[in-house]
């Protein structure tokens, strides 16, 4: 029997008391993600039970119970509280799936500061403009990663500390750094939590706009309320369960699902900080016995590539439940894992400023492959008519996603962006950015997104952000960027660029200008494949038509081109 | 067929371009991909780079994780390559 039970009947009777009354909150109660994710958990008797299975790149494994998490928690909010790290202010963990990582996101919520964590693989342009914005005072990295922060740390005043978790305690540390070491600490049996309320900010995340920089989305710590009760009835997630969820918290996913969730529940959690290879997945689900697997497409996808047969040399029976988020999951991918798995994956579709799962196939409903499934109970979600942003009011039409931005872990505003946030709604309804139709049965089903963001992997690039890098290579005198089809990747990054005078295209500047992206914003934002044209298609007014671009590359009508320049 | 310094000039490449911790070494045998120097992403750069290199084509379906995963595996695909190319 799934959690959920029947969908319907949860609808009927949906109140988000529900999670409060199995979390034990009332309204006006102190509620620390941080003390729920761990202290908690031990306090209902479960301390000896495994939270964290570990294992690295080079099969080092750790392995940590409720106890230990809660001790190592504590350890770090008394060490930052130590540097005079106080709460609200902005906390970076910028790592790789280290222990460290998940321990010190929830030691820097237990003394209320704002954890704001940052892919590992960002270069300096893109750790610089989100640290600037959010003006965080620590950074939590590692020795690899320090030389990033060190290159752009002139630049940014308010960071106090630069904590490297794997210093050996011997090399000379630079400017405003100190060395941590979880592991030599004396653990801290006791630390006062601090007494956060529903409304205070927890997590700061950034996402890309398709016209500025890059947005933080500000969560509260009551975003536990829905974290909690999304993943017990979409994820399906039970107290025996051993789980994985395959995301790095560098992104929301990684931390709603991949820390909050699973832990708030006293669910077993595990995490392989390798890449990505079919037999290394297979072969860590095997060994860890997985039961509950929370993947992303273009993984799946991958997996499907590496073909039916690799799966039979694992055994993978220990699988009960699946699911994907991140981009569409197409129905081919569903087709292909019941017929490999004995299951289908379950799409879960939401985003950064949603903080949880809103709209899902659920375990016990039929699962309509390649469809997102309906919205989670207690959240109204519709399809707008673009023009008059209201629903329609006849299935199949294509619109826009809606959502009534009324649960728990909705964003509360963009840092410092209060306008570009209230830019979100229309006629009350919080706009997703993507494009959808609704069938008779109240099934949602994806049409893309309806703006220039491109999603690859399931992680969102936004081209203003890759043409103004673009802009600062020597033989850079204008660019486009767009997404360009990709079977893995669901989407890739294409760029347009014309040459300064003086430049010639070659290949050999074709990879000097990718690998001067990957480096100053990250591997996701490079280009997998530059197009250098004497000039870009532009209006009048001299605006840039990606749209033109877009539509070449999709193979789709490239539509009115009366305000083109040189038609 | 062996091509001379090939693996030093992918080890150097590679080093220079996707380490990011200068006190770090590698060596013929270093996961690059299961270690996370080089990311699904990155390979493409990688790949390009060996195909400018040796003037060769490196299909999709070979350029997999795996054969990525070293710069020994590397050689070894690139040397495939060149031979086909006579």
């Amino acid at each position: 029997m799934s959690n959920i039970g029947s969908y319907n009947e949860r609808v009927k009777n949906f109140s988000w008391q529900i999670a409060e009354k199995d979390l034990g909150y009332k309204p006006g109660d102190v509620i620390n993600i941080g003390w729920y994710c761990t202290d908690r958990i031990c306090q209902q008797g479960k301390g000896s039970k495994v939270a964290l299975y570990w294992e690295g790149f080079t099969g080092n494994e750790k392995t940590y119970t409720y106890n230990d998490i809660r001790l190592a928690t504590n350890t770090v909010g008394a060490f930052l509280r130590g540097l005079g790290l106080k709460d609200g202010e902005r906390v970076c963990l910028f790592m790789d799936r280290i222990p460290e990582l998940y321990l010190g996101f929830l030691g820097v919520l237990k003394i209320g500061a704002i954890a704001q964590p940052l892919f590992s693989a960002f270069g300096d342009e893109s750790l610089f403009v989100r640290l600037s914005n959010a003006e965080t005072s620590a950074v939590i990295t590692q020795k690899k990663h320090a030389p990033k922060v060190r290159k752009i740390l002139d630049k940014l005043p308010h960071i106090r500390h630069i904590i490297i978790v794997d210093h050996d305690g011997v090399s000379p540390l630079k400017d405003r750094e100190v060395g941590f070491s979880l592991e030599k600490a004396a653990p801290v049996e006791h630390l006062d939590i601090h007494p956060t309320k529903a409304e205070s900010p927890s997590v700061l995340h950034y996402t890309s706009g398709t016209t500025g920089m890059p947005k933080g989305v500000q969560h509260v710590h009551y975003s536990l309320i829905s974290q909690y009760l999304t993943a017990k009835w979409a994820l399906d997630l039970k107290d025996d369960d051993i789980y994985w969820c395959t995301a790095d918290p560098g992104w929301v996913t990684g931390t709603s699902y991949g820390i909050i969730a699973p832990f708030a529940l006293g669910v077993t959690q595990c995490v392989l900080d390798a890449g990505f290879s079919a037999e290394a997945w297979y072969k860590w689900i095997q060994k860890r016995r997985v039961t509950m697997w929370y993947s992303a497409p273009t993984a799946i996808r991958s997996l499907m590539k590496a073909g039916d047969e690799i799966v039979k040399r694992f055994d993978l029976t220990t699988l009960r439940h699946l699911a994907s988020v991140g981009e569409p999951l197409n129905s081919e991918a569903v087709v292909w894992s019941q017929k490999v798995f004995g299951k289908p994956f379950y799409d879960t579709y939401w985003q950064t400023e949603t903080g949880c799962i809103v709209i899902s196939n659920y375990p016990g409903m039929e699962v309509r492959a390649g469809s997102m499934g309906k919205p989670f109970p207690g959240i109204t979600g519709t399809v707008l008519d673009p023009v008059k942003n209201e629903p329609y009011t006849t299935h199949g039409k294509i619109g826009l996603v809606g959502l009534k931005f009324d649960w728990p872990s909705r964003m509360r505003t963009y840092w410092n962006n209060e306008e570009a946030f209230q830019k979100k709604f229309r006629n009350g309804w919080y706009i997703t950015g993507d494009r959808s139709k609704l069938d008779a049965d109240g099934y949602f089903w994806f049409a893309g997104r309806d703006d220039d963001i491109i999603n690859t992997a399931g992680h969102l690039v936004s081209p203003f952000e890759v043409e103004s890098a673009l802009l600062e290579h020597p033989a850079v005198a204008e660019s486009a960027v767009v997404s360009k089809p990709d079977s893995i990747n669901l989407e890739v990054v294409k760029a347009f660029v014309a040459l300064k005078p003086g430049f010639t295209a070659s290949k050999d500047l074709d990879l000097d200008i990718m690998n001067f992206i990957r480096k100053k914003l990250s591997p996701l934002a490079m280009p997998q494949e530059i197009e250098f044209v004497p000039a870009l298609p532009k209006t009048r007014s001299g605006k840039i038509m990606r749209r033109i671009l877009h539509a070449k590359e999709w193979g789709e009508e490239i539509g009115d081109t009366s305000t083109l320049e040189n038609d | 067929m062996a091509l001379e310094g090939l693996k030093d000039i992918v080890l150097n490449y590679v080093t220079k371009e996707y380490l990011e911790d200068d006190s770090e070494t590698l060596t013929y045998d270093s996961p690059l991909i299961s270690g996370g120097i080089v990311d699904s992403f990155s390979m493409v750069s990688l790949k390009r780079f060996l195909e400018n290199k040796y003037a060769i084509q490196i299909p999709d379906d070979k350029a997999t994780p795996e054969a990525f995963d070293s710069v020994n595996k590397i050689a070894t695909l690139v040397e495939e390559f060149v031979a086909k190319k006579g």
